[in-house]
């Protein structure tokens, strides 16, 4: 019998290392790619090269001719096998929804589509062969800008949607803010780009399928965010396979931010193929093929108004977005810049009235998606960049602009403008413990000392909030959404006290391993070696929604915590039979049952998982094992917030950017794992910065996209960003028992108007108010010298 | 990713390679480090179906000085150039440029002679090699030939050699006293190959300049003498007033290559800070 300890080590809390990472860092991990099978074939798609034509003949002829070739199949030897479009996931009022198609039929939209597969025993004969397939294109206008897709005459994307729009979509009272900004004393007008992002996984993303004849069972090995929703989506909407006849395993996946949520044409593919061709098959994206072909983010211009008393409150806001979706609709495309950005223009400030439009818009690029904060970033960067050109405005320092603006720590839960209901808030002790850190007053010495010897320093403030575990489930329908956005957890109890813990939720770098099983740990008071974590597998799940919007902690975590109260429920029921008392006399504490007063009086942990099992001697009606599954629905969505502060030096000479020093302080509820969180933090600043300096998805007049690898695309490295000062305020979610919000995205949504706001700082003697992002080298340069040419700086 | 099919082959000498090279004719490419040659071939923009390897042939890489000469074997990787205390000590500004070349990886299998056969218009060796009036070796069917700098860099990734030639050594002749060199780069924010980079090697005697060369790479189809800069330079005084209107000229009578994204004025004026940030440690080494 297992000993159990007395006092028990809280782990809810304990900055503990990664689990997970062992297999990680010695190369043990089993990405999709490193699945094989005994006579695995390979897939290559041809994509089209050009944005927009009209398909008028494949010939695959010297493609199947190539050695060690299968098949080839096009989009209509799909579509005649009965494969259907992949469906959006999210409707809106008088959405045009599209046909798309895994494999394009008679139409490509967009560079990178793909047009066909090949088959092959090597992937290199797949990829000879791909070469040899001769497609026929009528080459067609295209129109990659989103707005130049709503001026009259555009190339026009899909025929049911004229003039390229997929949507309009309003929220807030329209005329009360209209009147608000008649009425304020100081209207501040901004036009902003939020410019097109590609997510870049480090592992690109791949799948694998295979059909047993014997069980008719197909199984997936996929790079997903949530495996459930691929069956789901795939098996009854696209291919027509039974769920019970279909199991899909999202291995270990290296990274997704969002990217890798969405169902995919090649994942169809290879599924269809392998049942027709009677082999395994395998996919692996190259890098060239995650730039084309990955879902990508952002892509708005927004006009804004807000407008101030006389007095630096905010009276009002107006805004109008024109969103890019590109050529199709994936899953969650419509909600990202409606139901994800509208309705978080309210931000930490307290508006009176806002109204937001957006109009989403087809363009002959790759379709364009949920990444890594989804529309929140864009929200908070919008209202960061804007609070800081008001500032100017107004001659106002701009933590004091923001100080006189937050919503009071008082006015909890707080309805906003555009519908949500925030939980739980306390803005402005993030903002001077932020100041305090980065010697505020202090630094505005040095820049003015700085500047008199021609250095240009410069400082951000951003003080955001995020929202996580979009629920529930009732009100996201009413939406439009076509899920429910709960999640499962099955606490496994064995025999022996050991615990299997089967969740919904998937990591693809967020650490579940590790932070679940702290928190069974805790609550068992058991060796977290105890605990295993399964996650990722249809298989052994009994269902899930996955991981993204921040939700794992908040909802995933919630469902694993309410299977173990009913766990020790049942345990203390049976405990209080083996030990002849009532239960309600019975306590559960560091790993012992025993009877409260006599602490002699008791059973350890696996004595009753034994019992439970043996089932020798159980109450009346009691049924033996020890297993539980909850399905847990939030009622709201959690709040995390905070403060980012960036400091930067602009090389005059150059227009480069470097930052000096980053602040952060946070507070996302209740904290699991710190070490955890700070990593997500940290990956999230990084990406973020880099959307204000680097990062840039860009296409010529007809639709080529330009930085289509990384020697163009700008991501971030080590060497450009200083160690992360970081600190948090603690202020726990009551919509969920463990208190906790959420933390994978809050670092992405701070820092990308933290680090702009700071560089417009250090270019304001320059009379530069605003430059849209990312603050390229060159970008900053010419800004430099158009205002020389004015005669300032 | 997955080239077209080629042949591999391990050349054990010199002579082997040139002899494999002269058999396989114009299906054979010449392997070293693999960091140009392994990407084209991946995107099938190369399809070499001979690939002959250079890198591990005995006595192709070594760094020894030799007759005033710093003699550098074609296949020696560029993180032995960078950490070599001899490079370091006679010739900094070639240990300064090879340990900015792309990333670890990159520079434990990247090779001088790769890097100058490449012939990359934004690689950084061909711009030191031109400021350091290095002396090219090549092997081929018809014997040992040398190519001055000055006459390698012929146009867009072309070079003199012939392409059944082998690259086997780069001889840098040891600068007289009262020089100094130093190589100053702006990386593009995405690919890190410089956008502008700038060798400028500078001969100091009584305060002013008896001998200047300076290249620039980045900015043209190919690396380029900036020979404006460094006629301005010819009988100046090196200090900072005549260094900066030398450096002025840096791009004087040079034909830009296409960039995306970047506006000709923004290069032109990246070209004179680093000329001048170049020249200004050159001279400074120099002891000027
Ligand atoms: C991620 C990345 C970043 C990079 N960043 C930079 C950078 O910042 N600056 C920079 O300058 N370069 C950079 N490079 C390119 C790098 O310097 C290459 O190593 C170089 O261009 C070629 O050298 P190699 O030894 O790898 O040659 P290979 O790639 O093996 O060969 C290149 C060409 O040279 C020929 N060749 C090679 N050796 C000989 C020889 N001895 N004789 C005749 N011909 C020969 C080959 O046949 C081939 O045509 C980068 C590369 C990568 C992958």
């Amino acid at each position: 019998m297992a000993t159990q300890p007395g006092n028990v080590e809280r782990l809810f809390g304990k900055a503990m290392k990664r689990r997970e990472d062992p297999r990680f860092i010695t190369g043990r991990a089993t990405f999709t790619d490193d699945i094989k099978l005994p006579g695995m074939t390979y897939a290559v798609f041809v994509r089209s090269p050009l944005a927009s034509a009209r398909i008028r003949g494949i010939d695959v002829a010297k493609a199947r001719a190539v050695p060690g070739v299968r098949a080839v199949f096009t989009g209509k030897d799909m579509a005649d096998g009965g494969v259907k479009g992949i469906p959006a996931g999210w409707l809106l009022p008088d959405i045009k929804l599209t046909d798309h198609r895994p494999l394009a039929v008679d139409r490509v939209r967009h560079v990178g589509d793909a047009v066909a597969v090949v088959v092959a025993e090597t992937p290199y004969a797949a990829r000879d062969a791909a070469d040899l397939v001769e497609v026929d294109y009528e080459e067609l206008p295209a129109v990659a800008d989103a707005v130049k897709a709503l001026a009259p005459g555009a190339p026009q994307v899909h025929e049911n949607a004229p003039g390229n729009r997929c949507f309009h979509w309003e929220i807030g009272d329209k005329a009360k803010a209209e009147a608000a900004l008649k009425g304020a004393a100081k209207v501040v007008k901004v036009s902003l780009v939020n410019q097109r992002l590609i997510a870049n996984a480090i592992e690109p993303r791949a799948c694998a399928a295979s059909y047993s004849p014997a069980t008719d069972e197909l199984t997936l090995w996929v790079t997903s965010q949530n495996p459930h929703v691929h069956r789901l989506i795939m098996g009854a909407f696209v291919l027509g396979i039974p769920e019970h006849k279909f199991r899909v395993i999202a291995p270990d996946v290296g990274g997704g931010f969002g990217s890798k949520i969405f169902i995919y044409p090649e994942e169809v593919a290879v599924s269809w193929l392998t049942r027709k061709l009677g082999a395994p098959v395998k996919w692996t994206a190259e890098r060239r093929e995650s730039f084309l072909t990955d879902s990508h983010g952002r892509d708005h211009h927004s006009q804004v108004e807000m407008g101030f008393d006389a007095h630096g409150k905010v009276a009002g806001l107006r805004v109008k977005t024109v969103a890019n979706l590109g050529a199709y609709l994936t899953l969650f495309a419509p909600a990202v810049p409606t139901y994800l950005y509208g309705t978080l223009l309210n931000g930490v400030y307290d508006f009176p009235s806002i109204f937001c439009e957006v109009d989403g818009v087809f363009t002959h690029t790759t379709p364009v998606d949920a990444y890594r904060g989804a529309g929140r970033p864009e929200a908070c960067y919008l209202l960061e960049r804007t609070m800081d050109i008001a500032a100017r405005t107004l001659q106002l320092d701009p933590a004091e602009l923001r100080r006189r603006n937050y919503i009071g720590k008082d006015r909890f839960p707080f309805q906003t403008q555009v519908a949500l209901v925030y939980d739980s808030g306390n803005y402005a002790p993030t903002l001077e413990r932020a100041l305090k850190m980065v010697g505020y007053e202090h630094f505005r010495t040095s820049q003015a000392e700085a500047r008199a010897k021609g250095r240009y320093l410069g400082l951000g403030i951003s003080t955001y909030i995020e929202a996580c575990g979009i629920a529930p489930s009732q009100v996201v329908g009413s939406l439009g959404a076509q899920a429910g956005l709960y999640e499962s957890g099955t606490v496994r109890v064995h025999p022996t006290g050991k615990v299997t813990v089967l969740t919904g939720s998937h990591s693809h770098g967020q650490g579940h391993e590790t932070t679940f099983a702290q928190l069974v740990a805790d609550e068992l008071s058991i060796p977290i070696d105890d605990v295993e974590i399964v996650h990722g597998d249809t298989g052994r799940i009994p269902f899930g929604m996955g991981t993204y919007g921040s939700r794992s902690g908040a909802v995933g975590g919630t469902a694993i915590h309410m299977s173990l109260e009913k766990l020790k429920a049942k345990g203390r029921r049976l405990a209080a039979h083996l030990l002849e008392a009532a239960p309600e006399d019975v306590e559960f504490k560091n790993g012992r049952f025993s009877v409260k007063g006599a602490p002699d009086r008791g059973k350890a942990w696996a004595e009753v998982t034994l019992a439970a099992y043996l089932a020798h001697s159980m109450p009346a009606g009691m049924e033996p094992g020890l297993e539980e599954t909850s399905f847990y629905d939030p009622s709201n969505f959690t709040f995390p917030f905070g403060t980012h502060i960036a400091v930067v030096e602009v090389d005059i000479a150059t227009g480069r950017t470097e930052l000096l020093r980053y602040v952060a302080v946070d507070d996302v509820g209740n904290v699991i794992n710190p070490t955890i969180v700070d990593g997500q933090l940290h990956g999230g600043i990084a990406q973020g910065a880099a959307q204000a300096l680097w990062e840039w998805a860009t296409y010529d007049d007809n639709g080529q996209l330009l930085t289509g690898s990384l020697m163009d695309y700008g991501l971030p490295r080590a060497d450009q960003l200083p160690k992360f000062e970081t600190d948090r305020t603690v202020t726990p979610s009551p919509v969920n028992p463990l208190g906790v919000k959420g933390a994978g995205e809050a670092g992405t949504i701070a820092s990308t108007p933290a680090v702009a706001n700071a560089v417009l700082d250090a270019l304001s003697p320059f009379g530069i108010t605003h430059l849209d992002i990312p603050l390229t080298p060159a970008k900053v340069w010419q800004a430099v010298q158009d205002a020389r040419g004015k005669g300032k700086g | 990713m997955y080239p077209a099919p080629f042949e591999y082959h391990r050349a054990a000498s010199a002579q082997d390679a040139v002899a494999l090279l002269g058999k396989y004719g114009d299906e054979a490419k010449l392997l070293a480090g693999g960091q140009s040659l392994l990407p084209l071939m991946k995107l099938r923009f190369a399809q070499p179906r001979h690939l002959i390897d250079v890198r591990r042939i005995q006595g192709l890489s070594g760094i020894r000085e030799e007759k005033g000469m710093l003699v550098v074997g074609a296949a020696t990787p560029y993180a032995t150039l960078a950490a070599s205390a001899l490079v370091q000590a006679k010739l900094p500004m070639l240990s300064e440029a090879a340990a900015q070349i792309g990333d670890p990886q990159v520079r434990n299998m990247g090779t001088l002679g790769g890097s100058l056969a490449h012939a990359d218009p934004a690689g950084d060796l061909p711009a030191v090699a031109l400021a350091l009036a290095a002396e090219i070796a090549a092997l081929g069917p018809r014997g040992a030939r040398t190519v001055h700098a000055d006459d390698f860099f012929v146009e867009l990734m072309t070079t003199a050699l012939a392409p059944d030639e082998l690259l086997t050594e780069v001889r840098f002749p040891l600068p007289p006293a009262g020089s100094g060199g130093a190589y100053e780069k702006y990386p593009n924010p995405a690919s890190r190959y410089a956008l502008v980079g700038v060798a400028a090697q500078l001969t100091v005697a009584g305060g002013k300049v008896t001998a200047a060369r300076v290249a620039t790479t980045g900015l043209a189809t190919k690396p380029l003498r900036a020979l404006a800069v460094e006629a301005a330079l010819q009988g100046k005084a090196a200090d900072a007033a005549s260094l900066a209107a030398a450096a002025e000229k840096a791009t004087d009578g040079l034909k830009l290559r296409a960039a995306a994204q970047m506006p000709d004025a923004y290069r032109r004026s990246l070209a004179v800070t680093f000329t001048a940030r170049a020249l200004t440690r050159a001279a400074k080494r120099a002891g000027g």
